[in-house]
This record gives structure tokens, C-alpha cells and sequence, in this order.
């Protein structure tokens, strides 16, 4: 009995060894490797232990803070509408009336999977204040009279990267809340219509509620996601105050452009952090809100 | 379906007719301005940039594109004189395609591992690998990097492709279908019968595997075919570089020419909305199938 039962386990192994050795070559041991550089001076041609001096260095960061509040500023511009939109649009998309479902659902999830850096690219041709389609929009509209520089001001220039990841996930949010809402049982809306609750009703007192499992899933995908987002703000801008330098794009410099590989990986160690206080703060917010 | 029919009886009811009726097709108008501004608001950025991308830079400076102009081709020359955005093309179908396949081909296998086979260890490696989806990508990119040119990997494709074999989520998506849609009596069987282990995976369990890895193959696609940091600092040669660090390229190498860049744009983004108008059922009901699952 034993003997085809340790054979048959022996194949289990010999399945999932490749996954283990690729994963201790390019996953496992890049990120203990970066740890250890963390601690030196690296530079690609020499390297010394310097002990913490890298970390103690970033906490005195000028430059480390102002990547890490754009990085905030960005991801609160992008994420507040982007969840707004796609629950609405999930609701709506949902109820069968509507007709095109399909269509609507589609366009709305194009933004999602054309490349980002070409919307990066993209973005900075259209806002750009002397030749772009935005400024030539709103002057033929009448909205503006002066063409906006919009890159001129760190503020505006966060909003453009803001809006534009917005502009790219919200159709994605909106697939996964449609989702959620299709796993809610049926006879719980039929309940609701016997007892004579309308539909904005029925979505405030049912849909929303059991959709926040799905809303969590979310907001935590979209820490990890927008703390460490790169393509979009490493094409748009170039604004003033590093104003659209979000901590990777800090990362990238100092790794790829500056070769100061153990400050570099001291960021990068330091983003790892920021994520999993960020990550356990929601957590913790959304456990105290459904105890009381 | 009992839903609409539920609807469609409560408009009959006389009692709500004369108030909801009236009222319920203004919201509905709402509700579709509301879709068709949004829809709008999706596609012009796609619209303003192919017709930008027709229009001589003076025309770009100066007045808003709305129609098609006819200096599409010179834009297209101007800008292959500078980065030969087709060889980015081939070489970002090339990684894709090979790390598409190579993901999909090892992530079946481990998940098959996990799902069909108990042994020591078994339940701690698996919990490793949920674990590790939760660490963030960029968290090991120096070490990666100084990794890669110790092994003399830099400008290669290698690193591009081979990490693939140990993705995470890949191989958490197919165990779950793996569990229920490759019965255990059918590999029982095919032992009873003498086949092989290597022979049940491939012809038993691989092609009852094919719609969970069909769906996540198009993911992978995408998400190899967008990459974008990782080519960037692997690859040195300008030849060997895959489409999106080409057309970031086109952001440098012509800052004022404009019309190239938004022909490098529409070449870059065009094939991708071809692709998805053709696939786009199967893509969304994919990804909502994963949202369910995960």
C-alpha cells in the first residue's frame, strides 16, 4: 500500500519542483539579494558594507518624502472617483434593462488594456499646453480662454496622472463589482421587490452591503497597485517639483539612472512597508466599521 | 430572468403606473446619458489621437483635429527614420507569445502537482505560494538586476520569459479549477491502465485544463505584451527592445515632432482594440470569472 502512495507523492514533487527552483532563482533570492545590497554602497563596481546608513539616509530624504506624498496625492486622485464610478456603473450595468450591456461594458474596459505607457505618452501629447487636444477642446468650447499649463502647476500635473490611471482602471473595477453583484442571490432582490423596496433602495440596503467583500478585495489590489505605479507618471509630467515622481520612478533613478544600487533597494524596501502599513490600516478600518 | 418579469409586472400595476411610468423613463434617459458620456469619455482620447496622428505638426500646433488629415504617411516616415517601431512590434510578439506559453505550460503543471498529488510538505509549499502573490514586484528589482548581470543575462530575453514558470496567481487560478475539473477517477483509471504520470498530465489533464488556461493566457498576454519596466532595464540593445519602451522612446528621440509620436501611439494601441473588439466576450468573461474565483 505504502510503496504506490510514496511513488505517487514522489511525482508530486517532481510537478511542482520547476515552479520552486525558478522561484528560488528569480524570486526568492533577487529579494533577499536586494536586502543585502540595502546595507552597502553598491555601485556596480564596488561595494561596502555601510550598515544602515542607506535607510537613515532616506529618512532624512528630502527628495524620498516628496516621491512618497505624490505618490499618495496620486493614488487618492486616482482611486476616490475610479470606485465612485465603477460601483455606479456596476449598478446600472447590472439591472437587465439596459440595453448594449456588452457594448457599454467593453468600451468601458478598452482604457484597461492598451499598454500604459502609450497612455502615458499619449496623456503628455494631449495635455501638453501649446499643442494638445485638451487646451484646443476647451478653447473651441468656450470653456477656457487661455490655453491651461498644465504641467506648470504640481498640483494639476498630479491631477493629469491621477485622472489618467483613473481613466484606465475604472472599467476594470467596474468588471469585478459586476462580478460581485452576479454572486448575489437573486431571491434576496425578489424578497426586496415583495416588500416593495425601489431599486435605489435595494441597492443602498442590499447590493452595497454584501458587495464590500469585493470593495476590500479592491481597495487592497489597489494599494499594492497604486503605491508602486511607474509607467503613466514616468511618461506624463516632468513637472515642475517632481510633482509626478511617484517612489518608483524615485527607485528607478537611483537605480538606473544615478547606479546608487544600495539606496535604490533601500527604497525599495522602505515602498514594501509603506504597503504593508497602508494594506493593514484598511484592514483594520473596515474590521471596525462592520463590528459596530 | 425572473427579475425582468418581476419589473416589467410592477409597471403594469395600475396603482404605480401613472407615477413611475413618466418618472422612470426620465431616469432611464439619465441613466443612458450617463453611459454614453462616460463611453465618450473612454474613446475620444483613441479618437483625437488617430486623428491626430493624419495631421502635419503646424496643424497639431495650431487647431483642433477633428477630422482626418492626409500626413499620416509622412508622420509614419519621419518617425521610422527614428525608432523602428516594428522591430519593437516583432520583438514584443516574440517575448509575449514565448512567456505567454511558457507561464501557462508551468503553471498548469504545479497546479496540477498541488491538486492531484499529497505529499510532505505539500500544504506548507502552497500556502508559500499564496504568500509570495502578496509581495509587491518591484520589491527585488536591484537584486534581479544585479542578479541578471552577474549570469550574464543582461540584453537578453531570458529574464523576460523564464520568471513566468514561477507565477503565482497563474498557478493559484488553474488549482482551483484543477480540483473540480479533473475528476479523480479519471487519473485513477488511466493508472489502473498503466499510463504513466507524465502521460496522464499531458493527455488527460492538460486538455481538460484548456478554459481556465485559455482565459488566463489572454491576461498573461496582455500583461507581458504592456510590460514595460522590465525590458527597460534588461535590454540595452535598441534593436532587442519591445514595443513600449519603443514608443517611450519616440517621446525622446522626437520631443516636437508630434506627428510621430502619435503614429508610434496609434501603432502601439490600434492592434491592441482590433484584438480586443474581436475577443472582447471571451476577455471580460474571463476576468469576471477570475474575480469570482479569487
Amino acid at each position: 500500500m505504502a510503496s504506490p502512495m510514496e511513488k505517487k507523492s514522489r511525482y508530486g514533487l517532481v510537478f511542482v519542483a520547476p515552479y520552486f527552483i525558478v522561484f528560488a532563482i528569480f524570486g526568492l533570492y533577487p529579494i533577499l539579494y536586494s536586502l543585502y545590497i540595502s546595507f552597502t554602497n553598491s555601485n556596480g563596481f564596488t561595494s561596502n558594507f555601510i550598515g544602515l546608513q542607506n535607510y537613515t539616509r532616506l529618512l532624512h530624504d528630502k527628495f524620498f518624502y516628496q516621491s512618497l506624498w505624490s505618490t499618495v496625492v496620486i493614488w487618492i486622485i486616482s482611486i476616490v472617483p475610479q470606485l465612485i464610478i465603477a460601483l455606479v456603473l456596476a449598478l446600472i450595468l447590472n439591472e437587465k434593462f439596459i440595453k448594449g450591456r456588452h457594448f457599454f461594458r467593453a468600451v468601458f474596459y478598452l482604457p484597461n488594456i492598451v499598454t500604459p505607457v502609450t497612455i502615458g505618452v499619449l496623456a503628455d501629447l494631449m495635455f501638453d499646453w501649446q499643442t494638445g487636444f485638451v487646451n484646443k477642446l476647451l478653447m473651441a468650447l468656450h470653456i477656457i480662454k487661455q490655453p491651461v499649463y498644465w504641467f506648470g502647476h504640481p498640483f494639476l500635473a498630479q491631477l493629469i496622472v491621477g485622472g489618467v490611471i483613473c481613466w484606465q482602471y475604472f472599467g476594470y473595477n467596474m468588471l469585478i463589482f459586476i462580478a460581485g453583484l452576479q454572486s448575489i442571490d437573486s431571491e434576496l432582490y425578489e424578497a426586496a421587490e415583495i416588500d416593495g423596496a425601489g431599486k435605489f433602495q435595494t441597492a443602498i440596503r442590499i447590493s452595497l452591503p454584501l458587495l464590500k467583500p469585493v470593495m476590500m478585495f479592491t481597495i487592497i489590489t489597489s494599494i499594492i497597485g497604486g503605491i508602486q505605479i511607474f509607467d503613466i507618471p514616468m511618461m506624463v509630467g516632468n513637472a515642475v517639483g517632481n510633482a509626478t515622481q511617484t517612489l518608483i520612478v524615485y527607485l528607478y533613478k537611483a537605480g538606473f539612472v544615478n547606479f546608487d544600487y544600495g539606496y535604490a533597494a533601500a527604497i525599495a524596501y522602505a515602498t514594501f512597508v509603506i504597503i504593508i502599513i497602508l494594506t493593514l490600516i484598511s484592514l483594520k478600518v473596515s474590521n471596525r466599521k462592520s463590528a459596530s | 430572468m425572473s427579475r425582468v418579469f418581476v419589473d416589467g409586472d410592477s409597471v403594469k400595476k395600475p396603482a404605480n403606473s401613472r407615477k413611475s411610468s413618466p418618472s422612470l423613463s426620465v431616469g432611464r434617459i439619465l441613466v443612458y446619458a450617463f453611459l454614453i458620456v462616460v463611453a465618450l469619455i473612454s474613446l475620444l482620447p483613441f479618437y483625437s489621437m488617430i486623428m491626430s496622428s493624419t495631421h502635419a505638426n503646424y496643424a497639431i500646433a495650431t487647431q483642433l483635429n477633428l477630422l482626418p488629415g492626409n500626413q499620416f504617411i509622412a508622420n509614419y516616415k519621419r518617425l521610422m527614420g527614428t525608432v523602428n517601431i516594428w522591430r519593437g512590434f516583432a520583438n514584443d510578439l516574440l517575448v509575449a507569445v514565448s512567456a505567454t506559453v511558457l507561464t501557462l505550460y508551468a503553471s498548469a503543471l504545479t497546479a496540477y502537482g498541488f491538486s492531484k498529488f499529497r505529499f510532505r510538505g505539500s500544504k506548507f509549499l502552497f500556502g508559500f505560494v499564496l504568500a509570495s502573490m502578496m509581495v509587491p514586484g518591484q520589491l527585488g528589482i536591484i537584486g534581479f538586476f544585479r542578479e541578471m548581470h552577474t549570469l550574464h543575462l543582461l540584453n537578453t530575453y531570458w529574464p523576460l520569459i523564464i520568471p513566468g514558470i514561477a507565477s503565482a496567481f497563474n498557478t493559484f487560478f488553474i488549482k482551483q479549477n484543477c480540483d473540480s475539473a479533473v475528476p479523480d477517477e479519471l487519473i485513477e483509471a488511466a493508472r489502473m491502465d498503466g499510463a504513466s504520470e507524465w502521460y496522464i498530465f499531458h493527455r488527460i489533464a492538460l486538455p481538460l485544463l484548456r478554459p481556465p488556461m485559455s482565459a488566463l493566457g489572454i491576461f498573461s498576454f496582455i500583461g507581458n505584451w504592456n510590460s514595460y519596466m522590465m525590458p527597460l532595464i534588461i535590454l540595452f540593445d535598441n534593436n532587442l527592445q519591445t514595443l513600449p519602451v519603443m514608443v517611450a522612446m519616440t517621446q525622446s528621440a522626437s520631443s516636437t515632432d508630434y506627428g510621430a509620436q502619435y503614429v508610434g501611439v496609434v501603432i502601439s494601441v490600434v492592434p491592441i482594440i482590433i484584438v480586443f473588439s474581436i475577443l472582447s466576450r471571451r476577455i471580460i468573461g474571463g476576468l469576471s470569472v477570475g474575480a469570482l474565483k479569487g
